[in-house]
């Protein structure tokens, strides 16, 4: 009788809970995680990150690791759930693609390597684990990815009306007038935790830290790189407009091989003179 | 078992109709007041415009840093003000707050708005901004505002202290304060305050002031008009 009457607590109190919790399920949340029909398990993930990760990004998953105090760039801290490289727009999470992504390729230029050794599983493993160290999960789900339109021809046109706007948008303020990371507020640039930040010089660059195409390109400026001081464009540019910033950035970098920039050394060549240098107008005077 | 269930059920009915209850009282007093320090704050330097000449041609002499505001009587300006616990009879805003960037200045220095209350963020030069706000507990977001870009509409849901920066020009500070609260007050340049529509009741109120931090007390509004003055002690640094 005794037991009977503790089973009947116990289902009436898991009954009574469950009924308090079932608004729960409607809250926003992204917490676990799924990319290409693999689904990470967080248990798992705790391992491989301990094997993998602690040494830069710490037991806490706050950057503080062992390693941490001779890298530069700094390891990410996921305590804060803010993220750089995402397809989704300024102020809101990345999608698990896109932390798959950033695991995958590594960052170029930083001490975070390419994980490609590790599983698929493994790598959806530690996204799902990762996430556990922010509540900012729980309560939010991850932003919508941005809409990319095809990517129209890379013709003169389009690069010149991208010139105009890197022009308009003073671009050129931090990545300079040929965008070599030396405009007039690059040497006073700091990212979030105070520590000085130079801007991408396309000049020297060929990669990005995001990816090498021209749709990662676009996504930069399109979604802001959340944590520095590069901001997001989209409430300015129209897609259009995003392409022919493309194109014309494109330009601005003589070791990678693209259309953009034949065509603007072409145009070049017959405008001799003609060009009227960036940031001349656009300076406010 | 089934006593307890029906118990629970009963304090949330009560603690439910109690709201209803408290948001019909009628608003009331008063609470007023100056803040003011003792010692020394740090000396606000003059801001070196000069990599945007539009800015700099706008201000001559200079314009000081913001961090401590001071005026005759040792008065602080930008403090605010506000109910912290015990707050009753607040009411939701939907004003929009605006926010300009003028002159590559943040006006106002401090702006403060309601949890969910809209924010207008307006460029008057003709140069770019991008508005950086850095918050801990809300999420960070960081936008270009070229000149003539529409206003940037937007808001926040969790109380908090934000600090705003431009990156394009540094010396650009100001504070977006969120508050639960709609009883709140900003010192003037004459360091006094005052927060509306109290109704009685006993309150702990806070002052914040963003180089000197927070200090509390203890008021009771009786229908008519308290007063509370704040005393922070300033240091060189």
């Amino acid at each position: 009788m005794a037991l009977a009457k503790k089973i009947t607590r116990s289902l009436m109190l898991a009954a009574f809970g469950a009924a308090l919790a079932t608004p729960g399920v409607a809250l926003a949340q992204d917490t676990g995680a799924s990319v290409n029909g693999l689904t990470g398990n967080a248990e798992a993930g705790k391992r491989d990150y301990r094997r993998w990760c602690v040494g830069c990004h710490g037991k806490e998953g706050n950057g503080e690791g062992e390693n941490a105090p001779y890298i530069d760039p700094r390891p990410r801290d996921f305590t804060e759930a803010l993220f750089r490289w995402r397809s989704t727009p300024t102020g809101t999470l990345p999608t698990d693609q896109d932390l798959y992504d950033t695991i995958t390729r590594g960052v170029v230029d930083t001490l975070m390597p390419t994980w490609r050794p590790l599983t698929p599983q493994t790598r959806v493993d530690l996204i799902a684990y990762i996430k556990t160290f922010s509540p900012k999960w729980q309560t939010q789900r991850a932003g919508a990815p941005i809409t990319i339109p095809p990517e129209p021809p890379q013709t003169i046109d389009s690069v010149l009306h991208g010139r105009q706007l890197f022009d308009q948008m003073q671009c050129w303020k931090c990545h300079g007038p040929e965008g070599r990371g030396d405009g007039p507020s690059a040497i006073t640039l700091t990212d979030d935790k105070g520590e000085p930040i130079r801007p991408y010089n396309f000049h020297d660059g060929t990669r990005f830290r995001c990816g090498e195409t021209n749709s990662d390109l676009y996504k930069i400026f399109m979604t802001g790189l959340d944590g520095t001081p590069m901001p997001s464009f989209a409430d300015s540019l129209k897609p259009q407009d995003a392409w022919d910033l493309v194109h014309f950035l494109r330009t601005l970098q003589p070791n990678v091989q693209s259309e953009s920039r034949n065509v603007w050394l072409e145009y070049v060549k017959t405008h001799q003179g003609q060009i009227k240098p960036i940031g001349a107008e656009s300076a406010g005077q | 078992m089934r006593i307890r269930f029906f118990a629970l059920l009963a304090v949330f009915g009560l603690a439910g109709s109690a709201m209803l209850v408290t948001a019909a009282r009628p608003a009331g007093g008063t609470i007023t007041g100056k803040v003011t320090f003792t010692g020394t704050p740090p000396k606000m330097k003059p801001i070196d415009m000069s990599k945007e000449p539009y800015c700099q041609k706008l201000h001559n002499p200079p314009i000081k840093t913001q961090d401590v505001e001071t005026g005759p009587g040792d008065t602080l300006e930008d403090a605010v003000v506000f109910i912290s616990a015990g707050d009753q009879g607040s009411s939701s805003a939907s004003t929009p707050v605006r926010y300009d960037q003028k002159g590559c200045q943040y006006i106002p220095h401090v702006a403060v708005m309601m949890v969910d209350q809209p924010l207008q963020i307006y460029n008057d030069d003709p140069n770019a901004h991008n508005i950086h706000p850095l918050p801990k507990v809300n999420s960070e977001w960081n936008k270009s505002q070229p000149p003539g870009a529409p206003p940037i509409d937007t808001k926040w849901d969790k109380p908090e202290f934000i600090s705003v920066k431009c990156n394009i020009h540094p010396w650009m500070h100001g504070y977006f304060v969120v508050l639960k609260t709609s009883h709140y007050g900003v010192t003037g340049p004459d360091g006094t305050f005052t927060i509306k529509d109290v109704p009685p009741g006993k309150y702990t109120v806070t002052a914040w002031q963003e180089h000197m931090g927070t200090q509390t007390q203890e008021v009771t509004v009786a229908g008519g008009a308290a007063t509370a003055n704040f005393v922070f002690k300033a240091m060189p640094y």
